[in-house]
């Protein structure tokens, strides 16, 4: 049976990859996505303001149109995962504002459409174990640090996808896949998020902490589920800041999704490794690497 | 009206309380969960803001409370029912008394047994930076000074009792009968004190009044995840630092970290743990943080004088005689380092704890590489307040603390008639003001009974009156 999905606007974009390799593992398991119609921006920031009802039309809307095809949606975004979410927590508080957009809008929403995050899917409907069924290449040996970042974990009582101290959502579907999991200290600290834009030096030096402890930890890539973390992640890696400090040793930034169509036997096409500044292949200084093993095994 | 009072709890307050009672010519029934009586205060180093040796201003007072005529000491046990008296007014208490296995009218406390116990195992009181044996007091300067052996973890009990139970066959392959293993404890006894066959045993009382002194426990370090939920071996709580700076601990009052026994020179202290925090912990103050955060880090610096002490706090409060004078020492005189702000994360890296905080006054975050990190966690109630609230109908608030008839007037009184408080049982308190309260609730009690006096007397003469003149 299909699942609705609302890829959002990077997954269109810059994510590409994660959307692409996204799509073929659905299809692979047997639940593929099908696209949520006629959809738009989720907002990308849930307002922290206290009165900003205005910067909520744009969820309120996705909201509705979920409504609309059955009342479940899916998001392998972080960032419109925690938006939508939360939106959907802020209303369930105040129906007022629900109300005043809803007479905004014209497209009704009556507060009960559920948003899943795609790993929750995999975790709570599909099981860790039916996915480890389908794997055909294990990813034995290759050491993945599994990295939340903070978006799709915070706030914990709104968005509950997991523990977000400890979470353990990524870490599964790493093991599902074969991996060694690689625990790391920073694996849900901010990589700097939209400050990318305005304070560029700041989620460098974020994310290059976030490495860097990847790193010492042993681990071979990082694994993510945001689009902005990969980001944030793989251009921290390229780009020499302003102080004039070098990334050093670089690791490859990898979505879950990647990881799990490299496993479940996908092409090169579907896999999408080698579209980012941290090339996998190269990373190890030879095609023999880690990833490569497992993808030419 | 039966001039007996029970006292549930042998903390300083329980003592406390007792005491007062005792020595004014009434009997008390004293009953101690723990194999000892002293409760925290027999934990702790030494005491703010006067640093006298906790052991030494207390033990007087756990030595009077042993060997009062006046006084019916029941460690190791714990009250199972109440129920109003039948023909009178009080109370009729159930005492279960779990079996100790070793019979304390003939055991001497000469210790050997603990001694050759081959068997440790970690140790509740030392608060996991130490361990005891299976046969135990909780510390030399117990009382009572009888051990204990601990059933779970007793490889001969637990061995007998496989035997008894057929979970182990009485005759084994070659034909040899199962026995017990080990016993080095009786093997050894000089007294034969041991009694293997002990069970728990149930005794009733009678009283006419009951003290509730349960006192409180420490949020549980696995419930502080961002402070690593325990599994950091040098992210420690303050009760732990205690036992690492007390003279009788695990560590004879050398600071040594437990992850490798070295000594810490940069430690973190962390106030507010788990306190004042409604999203994650409490939402109350725990009252005395502040202080005894003050202490250790001043006792940190008197054991390790080139390390450095950071403390991390919201605000500092320090309410009470001397306590302000007693924090300006600790950063003026011991040079302990107040940073104001919390500490959002902390992890393990390479033999260090990476603390990672926020000084709101510079506006800046900032990074420790901390050989040690102590948490003051927040004071939390015990479970078994809950329980003893059950069996006598009494009001806990809905952190489990309970509630006193009037929070200003009435601080010690419960709402149950002949029923008073003591100690942090109603809500955190410091050792002055638990003993405030323990011999308020004494008070109570004493005038209860005089009170029960004075009306009999007076229906007697009235009575003769009557007689006389008519």
């Amino acid at each position: 049976m299909p699942l609705s999905y609302f890829p959002g606007c990077s997954l269109s974009t810059s994510a590409k990859t994660y959307d692409v390799s996204g799509r073929a593992v659905a299809a692979e398991l047997g639940t593929p996505f099908e696209e949520l119609p006629d959809w738009q921006c989720c907002g990308a920031t849930f307002p922290l303001a206290t009165d900003n009802v205005m910067a909520l039309i744009a969820p309120a809307r996705l909201l509705a149109k979920t409504q609309r095809v059955g009342g479940h949606t899916t998001t392998l975004c972080a960032i419109c995962y925690h938006v939508l979410k939360r939106a959907q927590a802020f209303f369930e508080r105040d129906p007022d504002a629900l109300e005043r957009i809803n007479w905004f809008t014209e497209e009704p929403y009556d507060g009960k459409a559920r948003i899943s995050h795609y790993l929750e899917l995999l975790r709570d409907e599909y099981g860790w174990d039916a996915v480890t069924d389908k794997v055909r290449r294990p990813l034995t040996g290759l050491r993945v640090a599994p990295y939340y970042g903070c978006l799709l974990l915070r706030p914990e009582n709104e968005i509950g996808l997991d523990d977000a101290d400890e979470p353990s959502v990524l870490h599964d579907c790493l093991a599902a896949l074969g991996c060694e999991v690689v625990d790391f200290p920073y694996g849900s600290e901010c990589c700097g998020s939209y400050l990318a834009v305005s304070q560029p030096d700041l989620p460098r030096q974020l994310s290059r902490d976030i490495i860097a402890s990847a790193r010492t930890s042993g681990a071979d890539a990082i694994a993510t589920a945001c689009p902005l973390c990969q980001y944030n992640l793989d251009h921290a890696q390229k780009i020499v800041d302003s102080a004039g400090t070098s990334a050093g040793e670089t690791l490859p930034i990898l979505y879950f999704t990647q990881l799990m169509a490299v496993a479940l036997g996908l092409g090169p096409e579907i896999t999408g490794l080698a579209h980012d500044i941290v090339d996998p292949w190269l990373s190890h200084g030879s095609r023999e690497g880690p990833v490569t093993a497992s993808v030419s095994a | 009206m039966v001039e007996r009072v029970l006292i549930i709890g042998g903390g300083i307050a329980g003592i406390q309380a007792a005491l007062d009672i005792a020595n004014s010519g009434y009997e008390v029934v004293l009953v101690e969960k723990e194999p000892s009586i002293g409760g925290h205060m027999a934990q702790l180093s030494e005491t703010f803001p006067t640093l006298d040796c906790s052991q030494c201003i207390m033990t007087p007072r756990t030595v009077e409370a042993g060997h009062h005529e006046n006084i019916h000491l029941y460690a190791y046990s714990q009250v199972e029912s109440v129920s109003p008296s039948p023909d009178t007014d009080g109370f009729m208490i159930k005492i279960r008394r779990r079996a100790t296995y070793v019979d304390w009218d003939v055991c001497t406390g000469c210790g050997v047994c603990q001694e050759k116990c081959p068997f440790s195992v970690e140790s509740v009181f030392e608060r996991g930076v130490g361990t005891r044996k299976v046969i135990y007091t909780l510390s030399p300067q117990a009382v009572p000074n009888k051990p204990v052996i601990d059933a779970d973890n007793c490889r001969f009990l637990q061995s007998k009792w496989d035997i008894e139970s057929g979970r182990v066959p009485a005759v084994d392959k070659r034909g040899r009968e199962a026995k017990p293993k080990c016993g080095a404890c009786a093997l050894f006894c000089p007294t034969n004190a041991i009694d293997w066959d002990q069970g728990d045993s149930v005794i009733e009382e009678h009283v006419g009044a009951i003290i509730v002194a349960t006192g409180y426990d420490l949020m549980p370090l696995t419930e502080l995840k961002e402070y690593g939920g325990g599994r950091v071996p040098d992210v420690i709580d303050g009760m732990a630092f205690e036992r690492l700076l007390a003279a009788s601990g695990p560590t004879a009052g050398k600071v040594l970290r437990p992850s490798d026994g070295l000594v810490p020179k940069e430690v973190v202290f962390v106030q507010c743990s788990g306190s004042r925090d409604p999203e994650r912990g409490v939402s109350y103050c725990s009252k005395i943080c502040c202080m005894y955060t003050a202490k250790q880090a001043i006792l940190f610096k008197n054991r390790v004088p080139d390390g450095q002490a950071y403390v991390f706090y919201i605000d500092v409060r320090a309410g009470g005689k001397g306590y302000e004078e007693f924090l300006t020492r600790a950063q003026e005189q011991s040079g302990v380092v107040y940073v104001r702000g919390k500490v959002s994360k902390l992890f393990r890296d390479d033999g260090k704890v990476i603390v990672k905080g926020v000084d709101t006054l510079s506006n800046r975050t900032i990074e420790i590489a901390a050989d040690l990190v102590v948490l003051a966690t927040a004071i939390v109630a015990r479970d078994d307040s809950a329980m003893v609230a059950g069996q006598l109908g009494l009001e806990t608030d809905h952190y489990g603390f309970l509630n006193a008839a009037n929070d200003e007037l009435a601080p010690v009184e419960s709402t149950v008639p002949g029923v008073f408080y003591a100690g942090t049982a109603l809500g955190p308190a410091d050792i002055p003001e638990t003993v405030a309260q323990a011999s308020g609730a004494a008070g109570k009690v004493l005038s209860l009974f005089h009170r029960a006096r004075a009306a009999e007397s007076e229906q007697v003469t009235t009575n003769e009156t009557c007689g006389i003149g008519h």
